[in-house]
């Protein structure tokens, strides 16, 4: 008998939710709020449905009603990736340690 | 074109680059690195998907069109962004995913061919369930992130909304979305899908109004939670491996989040949830007494005498250091102490801030090593060894009462050991009592000078007088 692979993908989820859990306990107090900014930043990977949603209309009609939102997706998801990535790495540069900073 | 197995191998693998990019957040030295791996697993997974797509019609000049635009807002954002706002912002950017999702389930719902699901009336009931759940975990998030948001950037009050019977109107609505979801299997209307979508709009307001200001760190990690599940329920929806993995990482990192921050203030999940705190009464039998106690008050000139002679000083900032944008006028005091051989250290407490590692942010920013930055069970101990606490803008986190006095609404909240210094600096505007409306014991002790001020102002003066 076949295993639907939705029991798969299940699997990959729960697995995933160890992972995550084990890999953000290790996360250091003080870089919580990076934390915050970079899984909003790569929870932004939906842009991968909203891709395809956008580039589904044929080429007569770009703009139907589902490719629409998917253009929308898009943006919202372009936001969120680079103001994520970006507001992260600049906060990440600002924590120094003791020797480097003397001047 | 790629084929589907192939791409799903690089989905696999963007996914390890953002297991790999939270692994990098142990520490400081490895963070930045970390973001790389993330900023890389990003990449992969955008080209991957124009690649197994192939087709490239005009439509992918508009792709790329909105992707800049989007990006360069984001950009622009990123490098405006006052540190301060870091707590606003990161709502904000919670909204956009939760609204993402939904579009982007509303774009399935819409043309499922696209997707392999189906064609429109006759969806699998399986993509039909799991597309109305990032749906409706989407449109929560958003709609909360704005509540939120507002809350945070001061535009609505921080002050909790309450009605009569508003959690019994939650669980209705909660029912109700259930229902409509399980109609939605039988009938495939897409009016029943469009109310699911409104009703968790709905949810998501009444869920967020009734939360207070300070338990906003349990807010958005809450919100960094969910918009992880609404990720992860299009994951599965569009059968996308990377999506399914950042959900689960993003949804269970957000979770751990709100399990620490109500761990800090001794208060269970739900007791946040049903909101509401800092209302209660208590407040109002230990404001009559309050007026019998003696206060010692002091200007900048006995606070400069005091830290000059200290031989070492921890500072506690909170809250208020944020509002007030002290913290680099705290570093300038911190520098000259320092000069004077006195050593400086700083105790964070967990909900010290609005957000998670909020303080620890700011003091980053303000050019403090972070090893002079301490958690709450680091250095709770060294008050007993230290001649000058300098408390900035907090006020509950330090209060004594959690510990002695068992009818308090924050008794059993892990505190900072403030009292047990020689001498405590108290930076204050008034003697209002903090969030959790009881008045802080550690005002009228005999060790304790307040300083009536502003954060900022107070340190400027101050560092006047160490000259």
């Amino acid at each position: 008998m076949d295993i639907d692979p939705f029991i798969f993908r299940l699997s990959i989820f729960i697995l995933s939710i160890f992972i995550g859990y084990y890999v953000v306990w290790s996360v250091t107090p003080s870089l919580h709020t990076p934390l915050m900014s970079v899984t909003n930043a790569i929870s932004s990977v939906i842009i991968v449905g909203a891709i395809i949603a956008a580039l589904a209309g044929t080429s007569n009609n770009i703009f139907d009603a589902s490719s629409i939102y998917g253009f929308l997706a898009i943006t919202l998801a372009a936001v969120n990736i680079f103001g994520g990535f970006l507001v992260t790495q600049r906060m990440l540069q600002m924590y120094k340690k003791k020797k480097n900073n003397k001047k | 074109m790629i084929s589907a197995n192939f791409s799903a191998i690089f989905y696999l693998g963007s996914g390890i680059l953002f297991i790999l990019a939270l692994r990098g957040l142990s520490s400081p030295d490895t963070a930045r690195q970390g973001n790389y791996f993330g900023i890389l697993g990003m990449t992969i997974a955008i080209v991957v998907t124009f690649l197994s797509i192939g087709s490239f019609s005009t439509t992918i000049i508009y792709v790329f069109l909105f992707l800049i635009i989007g990006g360069a807002i984001g950009a622009f954002i990123a490098f405006k962004i006052p540190m301060t706002a870091m707590p606003e912002l990161v709502a904000g950017f919670h909204s956009l995913v939760g609204l993402a999702a939904v579009f982007v389930a509303i774009a399935a719902f819409l043309n499922p061919q696209a997707f392999n699901l189906g064609s429109p009336g006759d969806i699998k009931i399986a993509s039909l369930v799991e597309m109305s759940i990032g749906a409706a975990v989407g449109a929560i998030t958003f709609s909360g992130s704005i509540i939120a948001f507002l809350k945070l950037r001061g535009i609505m009050s921080g002050s909790p909304i309450m009605f009569v019977g508003q959690h019994y109107l939650n669980l209705i609505l909660g029912v109700v979305i259930f229902a409509l979801i399980f109609y939605l299997c039988r009938s495939q209307s897409s009016n029943l899908f469009w109310m699911v979508i409104a009703a968790s709009f709905l949810i998501g307001i009444l869920l967020i109004i009734p939360i207070g200001g300070a338990d906003m760190p349990v807010v958005i990690s809450m919100l960094n939670s969910y918009s992880g599940w609404a990720a992860a329920g299009i994951g599965f929806t569009l059968e996308n491996t990377a999506l399914i993995i950042t959900g689960a990482l993003v949804g269970s990192s957000g979770a751990i989040l709100s399990y620490i921050m109500c761990k800090a203030m001794n208060r269970s999940f739900i007791s946040v949830i049903l909101g509401g705190f800092g209302a209660d009464n208590f407040s109002t039998d230990t404001k009559n007494k309050k007026d019998q106690k003696p206060v010692k008050s002091g200007n900048a000139e006995d606070a400069a005498f005091l830290m000059k002679n200290a031989s070492s000083v921890i500072i506690v900032p909170g809250y208020g250091m944020a509002v007030a944008q002290a913290q680099h006028a705290l570093r300038e005091m911190v520098d000259k102490l320092k000069k004077n051989d006195i050593k400086v250290t700083y105790a964070i407490h967990p909900v010290a801030g609005r957000m998670p590692g909020h303080m620890n942010v700011l003091l980053a920013e303000a050019n403090v090593p972070y090893d002079e930055v301490f958690e709450l069970e680091d250095i709770n101990n060294d008050f007993a060894n230290s001649d000058v606490a300098f408390v900035i803008g907090a006020n509950d986190v330090t209060n004594p009462i959690a510990k002695t006095d068992p009818k308090s609404p924050i008794f059993g909240m892990p505190v900072l050991d403030v009292e047990k210094c020689k001498s405590v600096l108290f930076v204050k505007r008034s003697l209002s009592p903090g969030y959790a409306g009881v008045d802080n014991e550690l005002f009228y002790r005999d060790n304790t000078l307040m300083l009536f001020a502003d954060a900022k102002k107070m340190t400027e003066e101050i560092v006047k007088h160490l000259d």
